[in-house]
């Protein structure tokens, strides 16, 4: 039983979270349940809509794949795996206006791909040749933010700017369940709240902050803290696209209608470890990992089109061909991807001139000169 | 000369020149960069309807409103990661941090986003954010209010540190790192809040944000103080004069980058470096300018540098705190030192 609400345009959204844990419009087994308030939010989302959305999932996943496998040869430093929260990514990305600004944390490649964010960029960061690599203006996504929760205080920052300058577009900030122990996050809510920054929160409860279990940073349900910062909160299942979808569609139209922030918690699961770096059979159950693997988000999709007849060979062959080329693009955009040069370090510190900077560059570029015509 | 003084009609333009409290002329600079650019932004504790603990924006929110002058919860982390979002926006926060001593929530922010997004991006991301921190001692205040931790910044890339030491500097120096495109820490002198001076609101000419200036010139030791020190360095410039000392005192101004070619030129003058500041010695800024110094002019030095600065302790007791801020005597006993003239360490052996 959750004391949450959404006070949203209409009250009968209060009814949605009466008695179960999360809202959900297609369970594990892809079974369709209506909701007549959520319903009305997706409505428009037709069997070939939702196939698109399907395709998302399964070309992030395989962006993941592919990632984690560079890694593995040596081509990647490090690699976050999205493994289990292609819905809450994929479902809240493309339910985002153009013109909404995403604030994310590192973990957000299936957003940055929906973003269209070329995928040589999605990758060069952890290939360790750039912090950040692309243009957030031009992507409308800032670059990823790698100290936790960080990001919820920006996002806060950009939305009383948009409102500021009369505009009605919103701005989404991405995080984890970790997240929300941190002051900043925190603070983010009670700024939000205060100035009514269009700003929706979107919590990723993927179980594990690295080796820490949610029940380590929450006592309760997490998005059972935003109403106490006077934010509405919807707990959503997160493996579930449909109703993540939905669920962000109603924080967005909140926001973009002057009704300030709202806070979401998709409940989903880290099914990879928290990096290539990490070895999750140190602090978790086979059987846990087993349990949320029964609750795959893209596994339930696929049992939906089977049960309507629409999981077409067709389908299946469009959405393997899409996962293919871009599996191919994306390995060979990190493979050639060009090495910065070397005297760059000293690029992008600051805008105007630092003579003490400046110093030290013209002697390091002294000092390799030595090197010159030796092997 | 001419002297107009229109900053009491709210909306108008200051022109010509004014004696101002430096904390006045710092109001006269935020407001004349907020009617320069509507972009500029205020944000911080208290700063609305009571004009900051300060006053230095006294009458700010009355002439530009609520969205302009902005009242903030009390975080300071919040204060700056909002300020982020906005400059991302193409916003130009300014964001007072009430005292020194408070800073410390906003760190992380401070030193993960403001000093480094530029680089993070590859230059797309632009952090034009000022952020004013009234620091130092001498006011006999509780703990945490009487702290110097620009050494803390000094030592972030990304980040300009700047601390002004008079009404015209604080008006001009102000206005620049407003303006300036990259991140901009502005110290400000708070025991020098009410230290008067002429103001022109429209000089013609300023020296840039990131040039130390020679206040006196001199032949014999060069003194490099900077904030609220720069008044007792001036006072144990003349004393010097009476005893037939002839000291040149430079106003570092920048404490990051810090202008060494001005630092230097005077060194290779003089022979002789004294360097003065309140915040502790070790890892501080009177040991970066030693070390640069020393490494670019050291033939040209005629003894050790000399550093008189607040001790390696919390900021003590007001009741103590004369004892920790480097005053007249101790700056004097520091020049003996360097013209090996007897003084308190003449006998002292390590």
């Amino acid at each position: 039983m959750l004391r949450t609400t959404v006070s949203n345009s209409s009250d009968s959204e209060v009814d949605l979270l009466d008695d179960r844990d999360y809202v959900q419009l297609i369970d594990a087994e892809g079974r369709r349940h209506a909701n007549p308030t959520l319903d009305r939010w997706i409505a428009d989302v037709s069997d070939d809509q939702l196939a698109d959305l399907y395709e998302d999932m399964v070309v992030v996943r395989r962006i993941d794949v592919e990632a984690t496998a560079l890694q593995r040869q040596g081509e990647l430093g490090l690699w976050p795996p999205l493994l289990g929260q292609e819905a809450a990514q994929i479902g809240s990305a493309r339910a985002l206006r153009d013109d909404d600004f995403i604030m994310p944390s590192y973990r957000e490649n299936g957003v940055a791909y929906c973003r269209n964010v070329p995928l040589d960029d999605l990758v060069r960061v952890w290939r360790g040749h750039a912090h950040g690599s692309w243009d957030p203006t031009e992507y409308r996504m800032a670059i990823p933010a790698v100290i936790i929760g960080a990001q919820t205080l920006h996002a806060v920052g950009y939305g009383v700017g948009v409102r500021m300058d009369g505009a009605d577009s919103a701005v989404i900030t991405y995080f984890g369940d970790g997240a929300t122990s941190q002051g900043d996050t925190n603070e983010a809510m009670i700024f939000a709240a205060t100035y009514n920054a269009p700003v929706v929160f979107f919590c990723q409860n993927n179980h594990w902050a690295i080796s820490e279990p949610v029940r380590l940073q929450a006592a309760k349900h997490i998005s059972e803290r935003a109403p106490g910062y006077g934010i509405p909160s919807i707990r959503v299942d997160g493996n579930d696209v449909l109703a993540v979808m939905a669920a962000t569609r109603i924080a967005l139209d909140r926001a973009h209608r002057g009704g300030g922030p709202t806070f979401i918690e998709a409940v989903t699961y880290r099914m990879g470890p928290h990096t290539t770096s990490d070895d999750p059979t140190r602090y978790r159950s086979a059987e846990e990992l087993a349990e949320w693997k029964a609750k795959d988000p893209i596994t339930r999709l696929e049992k939906y089109f089977e049960d309507k007849g629409i999981f077409t060979d067709e389908l299946k062959a469009r959405v393997k061909a899409k996962a293919d080329s871009v599996a191919a693009e994306f390995r060979a955009g990190c493979k050639e991807m060009v090495e910065p040069e070397t005297m760059s370090v000293f690029d992008f510190v600051q805008i105007e001139a630092n003579p003490v900077l400046e110093r030290q560059r013209a002697q390091y570029a002294a000092y390799l000169a030595n090197f010159e015509g030796e092997d | 000369m001419t002297t107009t003084t229109e900053t009491t009609n709210a909306t108008a333009t200051a022109t010509g020149t004014a004696t101002l409290t430096l904390a006045k002329s710092i109001t006269a600079g935020l407001r004349r960069s907020m009617q320069d650019d509507d972009k500029v932004i205020l944000l911080g504790e208290d700063i609305g309807k009571l004009g900051g603990v300060f006053r230095v924006t006294d009458g700010l929110q009355a002439e530009f409103g609520t969205d302009r002058v902005v009242d903030t919860p009390l975080a300071e982390s919040g204060i700056i990661g909002m300020s982020v979002g906005l400059a991302m926006r193409g916003y130009r926060p300014v964001a007072e941090i009430q005292f020194d001593g408070f800073i410390y929530p906003g760190f992380d922010q401070i030193v993960s986003q403001v000093a480094k997004l530029h680089y993070r991006s590859r230059g797309a991301v632009r952090m034009p954010i000022t952020i004013r921190v009234p620091f130092g001692g001498g006011i006999g205040s509780v703990e945490h209010h009487s702290e110097s931790p620009e050494a803390y910044f000094a030592h972030t890339a990304g980040l300009r540190v700047v601390s002004c030491s008079n009404p015209q500097d604080a008006y001009d120096m102000l206005r620049e790192a407003i303006a300036s495109d990259d991140p901009v820490m502005f110290f400000e002198p708070k025991r020098r809040y009410w230290s008067k001076g002429e103001v022109n609101f429209e000089p013609e000419e300023t020296l840039p944000l990131s040039r130390a200036r020679v206040v006196s010139p001199g032949s014999d030791v060069t003194l490099v103080a900077y904030g609220p020190l720069v008044a007792t360095a001036k006072d144990a410039v003349a004393a010097a004069a009476d005893d037939g000392v002839s000291i040149e005192l430079i106003d570092l101004r920048s404490i990051a980058p810090i202008d060494f070619d001005t630092v230097a030129a005077s060194v290779r003058k003089t022979g002789r470096l004294v360097i003065t500041h309140e915040a502790a010695q070790s890892g501080g800024i009177g040991g970066e300018i030693a070390a640069s110094i020393t490494e670019r002019s050291f033939n040209w030095l005629e003894a050790a540098p000399a550093r008189v600065t607040g001790f390696d302790t919390p900021y003590p007791p007001a009741a103590l705190e004369e004892h920790f801020l480097p005053d007249l005597d101790r700056i004097l006993d520091a020049v003996d030192r360097v013209l090996g003239r007897p003084n308190s360490l003449s006998d002292w052996e390590d």
